[in-house]
Parts: C-alpha cells; sequence; structure tokens
C-alpha cells in the first residue's frame, strides 16, 4: 500500500504500525484506554485477511496470542495495567517457550482499577518484574502518535529477532492524543521475521540456540515435532531437574536481550553536548521536558535531556556516561519514581532528582522548569 | 504564528471531541500546520463534562495539552465553571447563550462572544446533532485560526453523508461569528 497521512490517535496509529508490521492475529479483551486498539482491529484485520478474536478475559487473550504466534503469525494484544495483571503468568511462559508476541499496555492510573480515563506510568516496574523468576523483557516507550507506530513496528522486529515478548508502554496521553501520523509504503518498512529451523526434523533441536543465543522457531503444523514448556527444558525441550540446565537456560534466557542490548536501546539525545544538568524522561512527560529546556535555555541555563524510546533493557551504559558529564540528573515520569531507582542506580555518585507526579496530568512545562532552576541553585 | 491554544468544553454528547478533532484534521492534513489534539472525559457514555482541546503551532508541538488557552468555546454551564480558569487575560471566551451565562470575575481584556449554537441547530436546521458545527463556523469567523474552505473541505471528506446539513451549520455559524459583538465582562 503507497504512503498514507492521517490525523489521528496514538492507539489507531499503534494498531496501524502493528499491521504494517505483518501482524495478522489479534487476541484481546477491550479496556480503557486502549479499547480503541481493540476497535480498530475488529475492522481492519479481517480486511488484511488476518484475525481478530475477543475474549472472555485477558488471560485467554494473552494465551491465544501465544499459541497463534506458534502457527507463524505475528500476534498480539493490547491492554491496560489491570489487564497486563491478569497477562502476567502467561508472559512468563511467553519468556520461557521463547514465543514472540508484542503487548501493548495503554497505562492509565493505578493500583488496581484505578483512574480508566486518566493516564500515568505507573507500569514501568511491573513490565520488568511482573512475572515471576529472572528474565528480562524489551519495552518501548513512544512520545508522539508517529512513535506509537514507529516503535510498533519496531517491537515486532525485535520480538521476532529475539523471539521474545515485547511491551509497547504508552501513557494515556499519548495512546489518546491526536496528531499527524504519516504510514509509510510497506516497501520502505524493514520488517524481521523469526529464523526457521533448516534442519531434517530427525536433527532438530527445538531450543538449541545459535551465536546470537536464539534458537529457529519450528512452528506448530510444521513438519518439526516438537515439546514446547513453561518447565525448565534442554536443548530437545525436555523437562528437566538439572541444575546445569536451569542455569544454562536461564543465563541464555537473559543474555540474549543483554548481550544483544546495543541492537534494542533507542535513546535521544536532547540539547545535552554542553549541558550541566540533565533530565531524563519518557513518553508525555518528556514533552513538556523539552519546552521547559527550551525556556531555560532562553535564560541561559544548559539543561538537556536523555529520553528513554526504551526502558528495558535499561540502558545502564548510557545512564553511566550521562553521569559522568553532568552535575545534576533529574528524573521526570509520571509516578512516584520507578526508572528513577534505575538511573539513581548507574548515576552514582552524581546526585539525582525526583520529580515525581502520579496522577492524569503530567508534569507541567513550567513546573520543569521551576526544578531545573531550583537545581540550578543548588 | 506561534503557539496557539484552543479548549472546547461541554457535556459527553454534544459533540466536544469532535470538534475538535475535525478542526485538528482541517489544520494538519488541509492547512498542513502543526497540531496536536487532546482530550479528557469522565467514564461516563454521556453527560459527563467533556474538555477537548488543540495546540496549533508552526514548530513541532512539545508539550502537547493546553496550559493557558487563546480561546476557550464554553458549551455548558459545568464545563464553563470548570475550565474557565487559566483563559488568557486578552483571551478569547466564546459561549452558548442559551446554556451559558458569564459567572465570577472575568479580567476586562478578554473578549466575550455569545452564539446561540443549539438554538440554530434546533430552529434553522432542524437538525440539534449540528450545534458543533455552527460553533465551529464561529470559531472560525471569531478568530482566523482556519480557513473557512480548509473547514469546509475536511467536513465534507469526514461525513459525506451529512454533506448539506454539515454545511448549511457551517454557514450559519460563520454568519453569527461574523456578526457577533463581543463585550467585556
Amino acid at each position: 500500500m503507497p504512503e498514507r497521512v492521517m490525523f489521528t490517535m496514538g492507539d489507531i496509529a499503534c494498531a496501524e504500525g502493528a499491521l504494517s508490521a505483518g501482524a495478522r492475529y489479534f487476541g484481546g479483551y477491550p479496556i480503557t484506554p486502549a479499547t480503541e486498539i481493540a476497535e480498530w482491529m475488529s475492522k481492519r484485520m479481517p480486511e488484511v485477511g488476518g484475525a481478530y478474536v475477543q475474549y472472555e478475559d485477558e488471560i485467554a487473550s494473552i494465551t491465544s496470542v501465544i499459541g497463534a504466534s506458534w502457527t507463524g503469525v505475528k500476534s498480539m494484544t493490547a491492554t491496560s495495567g489491570p489487564g497486563v495483571s491478569l497477562m502476567l503468568e502467561s508472559v512468563g511462559l511467553a519468556v520461557m517457550t521463547e514465543t514472540p508476541l508484542v503487548i501493548v499496555n495503554i497505562m492509565r492510573g493505578g493500583p488496581s482499577t484505578g483512574q480508566p480515563t486518566r493516564g500515568q506510568q505507573g507500569d514501568i516496574m511491573q513490565a520488568k518484574w511482573g512475572s515471576h523468576g529472572d528474565y528480562q523483557i524489551i519495552a518501548l516507550t513512544p512520545a508522539s502518535v508517529q512513535e506509537m507506530f514507529d516503535q510498533t513496528v519496531q517491537a515486532f522486529n525485535l520480538s521476532e529477532k529475539f523471539r521474545t515478548p515485547v511491551f509497547v508502554l504508552a501513557d494515556e496521553t499519548v495512546g489518546h492524543m491526536r496528531e499527524r501520523l504519516v504510514i509509510p509504503d510497506e516497501k520502505d518498512l524493514k520488517l524481521e521475521y523469526r529464523k526457521l529451523p533448516t534442519v531434517d526434523p530427525s536433527e532438530y533441536l527445538p531450543f538449541k540456540a545459535d551465536d546470537d543465543l536464539v534458537p529457529p522457531m519450528g512452528l506448530f503444523g510444521s513438519k518439526y515435532q516438537f515439546y514446547a514448556t513453561g518447565l525448565t527444558h534442554d536443548e530437545r525441550g525436555y523437562p528437566s531437574d538439572k541444575e546445569n540446565v536451569q542455569i544454562e537456560l536461564v543465563t541464555r534466557l537473559n543474555d540474549k536481550i543483554l548481550k544483544n542490548s546495543d541492537q534494542i536501546i533507542d535513546l535521544e539525545r536532547f540539547m545535552l553536548d554542553d549541558a550541566k544538568i540533565a533530565v531524563i524522561s519518557y513518553g508525555t512527560p518528556s514533552r513538556s521536558a523539552k519546552k521547559a529546556i527550551r525556556d531555560a535555555r532562553e535564560e541561559g541555563i544548559k539543561v538537556g535531556m536523555l529520553r528513554l524510546k526504551t526502558v528495558w533493557p535499561f540502558p545502564e551504559e548510557q545512564v553511566a556516561q550521562l553521569a559522568s558529564e553532568v552535575d545534576h540528573i533529574i528524573v521526570a515520569e509520571q509516578n512516584l519514581g520507578q526508572v528513577y531507582y534505575m538511573v539513581k542506580a548507574y548515576a552514582s555518585p552524581t546526585p539525582v532528582h525526583l520529580m515525581a507526579k502520579p496522577a492524569g496530568m503530567p508534569q507541567l512545562p513550567h513546573e520543569i522548569l521551576d526544578k531545573i532552576k531550583e537545581i540550578k541553585s543548588i | 504564528m506561534p503557539r496557539y491554544e484552543i479548549r472546547f468544553g461541554g457535556f459527553g454528547g454534544q459533540g466536544i471531541v469532535t470538534m475538535a478533532v475535525v478542526l485538528g484534521e482541517a489544520i494538519s492534513l488541509v492547512e498542513k500546520k502543526e497540531c496536536v489534539q487532546t482530550q479528557s472525559y469522565g467514564p461516563e457514555a454521556r453527560g459527563g463534562a467533556t474538555k477537548s482541546e488543540l495546540v496549533i503551532d508552526d514548530v513541532e508541538v512539545d508539550y502537547p495539552k493546553v496550559q493557558a488557552p487563546d480561546v476557550f468555546v464554553a458549551m455548558s454551564r459545568a464545563a464553563y465553571l470548570e475550565y474557565i480558569d487559566g483563559l488568557k487575560d486578552d483571551g478569547i471566551l466564546i459561549i452558548d447563550e442559551d446554556l451559558v451565562e458569564i459567572e465570577g470575575d472575568l479580567p476586562d481584556g478578554i473578549k466575550i462572544y455569545k452564539i446561540p449554537a443549539t438554538r440554530i441547530a434546533d430552529t434553522e436546521i432542524g437538525v440539534k446533532q449540528a450545534t458543533n458545527i455552527v460553533m465551529l463556523g464561529a470559531l472560525t469567523a471569531i478568530t482566523g485560526i482556519v480557513t473557512p474552505e480548509g473547514l469546509k473541505q475536511q467536513i465534507v471528506e469526514r461525513w459525506p453523508r451529512f454533506k448539506e446539513t454539515n454545511l448549511k451549520a457551517l454557514e450559519l455559524g460563520l454568519k453569527a461569528g461574523r456578526e457577533a459583538v463581543p463585550f467585556s465582562a
């Protein structure tokens, strides 16, 4: 399809991004503020020959997405924090079985049912640590309607490349705001697809990884017969209670993300070159920060921003590097401090100041400007 | 033009979000300016207080929500009371005069326009649902934020089935806006 231009909301840009990435299965349960993704998919999926299924709840939704992905179809769901809470058991299953899929979380106020129509960024740690056991996750944090499209495409690419669930974590404002969206011609998009096995079925080891730590994925219904389980398994896929099998598997599942993090981490450096104060932010608060930084620069204050377009895997080295360049770091996020603790861990001994806002409106530009001035006066 | 902020307030069902969306489409897609539309509403499907906003700029819009509106279009008393704060001291206030009365102290510099949008839609068009298009016409005439042609093009493209009704509503709104005489509180 040739390039298209729309004035549309982030949720719909996300759905279109998924379709452009080649997603052909959506299993979900509508929830504010992610409902528009399901609604749009219910119309568009049949048009492109894909399937849209609305389930009885989020648990069925995510397990259906795992199953659909194993048949070779790029698959996704979209929900909000309360829905993710229900899906977390299966996030672990997807990690352990190395199932590529995308989970979109349009974050609203929590805990529990919280404030359905108000945004927040309270689910950053949930995405990382919500399911049990040692694992890594990939999470992208778009800040505009165009990025909702672009980063959903990227989420599918990363999920396919590394055979892992990927979160798109967008706050409600990004999900519901409307801006101009340019959907590129399909031939201009670079798309990834999981590696498929090429060996004879008799020689196939379903969980034997290549050098990139990712095993080729045999598909359900193909000539390859194998066992995929949430139990710790060896290269053949057979459950094992041996210590070395557990250590090898869990280490590889973590390493395939951590050792490839340079291919995953995506950051924007904004006016940082001569900065003495750095703001770290993501999603809508990062847009407030941009305005605040422009205003502060007019007053001669040397301040810039490291904008996180991905929060997981955490950009440890980049934050440490930044901390060595500046005198102070301010973390502005729409919660009571989540990324803040990660920044603190890697920025030490550079002082890190939290600008928290656990409510629906992000920090206002003048509030961030005041904070920058306060820090400058220290 | 530097950053320009418009706020619409009313109750769920009046088309408050829709008016900002169609205006945003005209500004973004037809006139190719930078523009972001946001909204805020409660859990109710109808009747709750609704706010919808547009930020327009020559350059990429950073902070996407309205901070101090240049224009506030108030279409219910509850929305007027809740969202009037923050309107710029030399801003424009447009009210549906049958639904909103000026209450409280407003700065002298604010220009107030009274547009009977609901009455025009009901009695002159016979379609109350066209109220928001009448109001958009008035807003366009008063502020010049979009060309009448650009808005017209987008309205026709968006709702081909209701072309006749909407264009009549737009014309009557533009006329009401041109004829409205501003006063201060």
